[in-house]
């Protein structure tokens, strides 16, 4: 995939990653296009959280670069949504608590760290108290609040650690459903690990597939079914032909 | 109410027991009088103002050793525990003074802050401070990672991460510190007030009783020191409750 330099909001060059002498990463190149969504989806332990924690700035890399429109990560403003909601929220500070927390970080006046928090609670429609601490909300309202505090700052990028893993089937759904509605609203470019092929897919705009350790792209295919996509989408032909074919690259990259 | 039933069966209990070896005539009447007599004495210990003032004068040694081991032990131990290689450094040293017991340390602290109160609160805060210290410590390096990582990530700075993260992390294990501490802190002070040239407390009160063959003041006041020992503990369960709402959950 050829990207022009403007089209590009991420570049990964040459990115050199080893644990304990055994390499993750040596040598991964990657573009992301702004305002795309690109799900990664691999074997459990290839290294996506490696990736997107290299990304984020949360782990060094051992060698090359990771650059956003020729910046550093530490220049632009990203949000993360964690894995694990009940260890990444601050269960001492309520649930809208949270969520000013990084606005505050920011240094973003009061009236409109409210007004923020007012707009993300419409796109959201959040029914709940946002007033609760998080211990008293389900886990998919805990997620929820933990991407309400990711996108609080406007970010330029947005990192999903296989957000809906802990999380039942039903909630699943309607957690997707709003997410991509709200990320193709706002056009922010988003990395998403998932572990859930039809997820990556369904929400994703690009599927990057990677293999074992020492791990490269397997399979990298664009998904170009329409927008909004909702649990019908699943059934859609389009979505089933691109699964059917994603299943066989990962079959044979989890063979090889 | 419901809650109050088994502590007060179990105390009646205890008494019938006692009534029944002094029936029984398991020890000598003077070494074991009868329950009536032992609450009678205490009674009027408490009503002649002397055991009271001795109570109130453990209390306030013990809350003042527990402050100053608290305002050296938390800030220290937290620091120490954000550092966390530093701690590495200076675990063997208070793992070993907080298994030497505190009693081996009287004489040097007696030639420290010499015969008076100092010695007392000195010895019980040393203590307590390094029990508070060594939870402290411990509830900062064992902080969710996931947290500090996303305090980070949201702009947080090294002394905000401290601030808004690692010391709430570390407030459960604080507490329990404090309370370990406070305990401590108590054992040690009526020991200091039995053995270092004390004139009230608790401790004092208790060895004076048992010389004079007052025996019925001397259970009265072991049970004073240990409904005192209770009640901290309490105190800072109930605290623990209050302070710290999300833990657990
Ligand atoms: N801090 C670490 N120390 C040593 N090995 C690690 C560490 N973090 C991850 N790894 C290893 O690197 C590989 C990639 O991990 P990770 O990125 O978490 O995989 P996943 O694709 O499941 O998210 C795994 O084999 C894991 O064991
Ligand atoms: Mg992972």
């Amino acid at each position: 995939m050829s990207l022009t330099p403007r089209e590009t909001a991420i570049t990964i060059r040459g990115l050199r990653k080893a644990f304990g002498g055994q390499p993750v990463y040596s040598g991964f190149d990657l573009d992301v296009r702004r305002g795309d969504i690109l799900a990664i989806f691999g074997p459990n332990g290839c290294g996506k959280s490696t990736l997107i924690n290299m990304a984020a700035g949360l782990l060094p890399r051992d060698g090359g670069e990771i650059l956003y429109d020729g910046r550093e990560v530490s220049e632009i403003r990203v949000g993360y949504v964690f894995q694990n909601y009940r260890e990444a929220l601050f269960p001492w500070r309520r649930a809208a608590e949270n969520i000013r927390y990084p606005m505050r970080r920011m240094g973003l006046p009061a009236a409109q760290v409210e007004q923020r928090l007012q707009g993300l609670a419409e796109r959201f429609r959040v029914r709940f108290d946002l007033n609760r601490y998080p211990y008293e909300l389900s886990g998919g309202q805990q997620q929820l609040v933990s991407i309400m505090r990711a996108l609080a700052v406007e970010p330029e990028v947005l990192f999903l650690d296989e957000p809906f893993s802990a999380l039942d089937f039903e909630t699943t759904l309607s957690l997707r459903d709003l997410l991509q509605r709200v990320l193709k609203e706002l056009g922010i470019t988003t990395i998403l690990v998932s572990h859930d092929l039809e997820e990556s897919i369904i929400l994703a705009d690009r599927l990057l597939m990677l293999t074992r350790r020492p791990t490269t792209v397997a399979d990298d295919v664009p998904i170009d079914l329409p927008w909004p996509r909702q649990a019908e989408a699943l059934a859609s032909p389009g979505f089933v032909a691109l699964k059917a074919r994603c299943l066989d690259v990962f079959q044979k990259a989890v063979a090889a | 109410m419901r809650a109050l039933t088994g502590p007060a069966l179990g105390a009646l209990g205890f008494v019938l027991l006692w009534q029944l070896a002094v029936l029984l005539r398991v020890a000598d009447p003077i070494l074991l009088p009868p329950p009536a007599e032992a609450f009678a004495e205490t009674w009027r210990g408490f009503a002649d103002g002397t055991l009271a003032h001795d109570t109130w004068r453990t209390v306030q040694r013990t809350g003042l050793a527990f402050l100053i081991a608290s305002a050296i032990g938390v800030p220290l131990g937290v620091a120490l525990g954000a550092q966390e290689k530093l701690y590495r450094g200076v675990e063997f040293v208070v793992d070993f003074f907080r298994s030497t017991p505190a009693s081996a340390l009287f004489p040097l602290f007696l030639i420290l802050f010499g015969p008076g109160e100092g010695t007392k609160v000195a010895v019980a805060a040393f203590g307590a401070a390094l029990v508070i210290l060594f939870n402290a410590a411990y509830g900062v390096i064992n902080a969710r990672r996931t947290r500090v990582l996303a305090a980070r990530i949201m702009g947080a700075s090294g002394p905000r991460i401290l601030v808004d993260v690692l010391i709430w992390e570390a407030l459960p294990q604080i507490l329990v510190g404090m309370r370990s501490g406070i305990s401590l802190a108590l054992v040690i002070v009526v020991v200091a007030e039995m053995f270092i040239g004390s004139t009230d407390g608790l401790g004092h009160r208790v060895i004076n009783a048992q010389m004079l063959f007052e025996s019925g003041l001397m259970y009265g006041v072991i049970f004073v020191a240990g409904a005192l020992g209770y009640a901290l503990n309490l105190l800072f369960i109930l605290l623990e409750k209050r302070f710290v709402h999300w833990s657990g959950r």
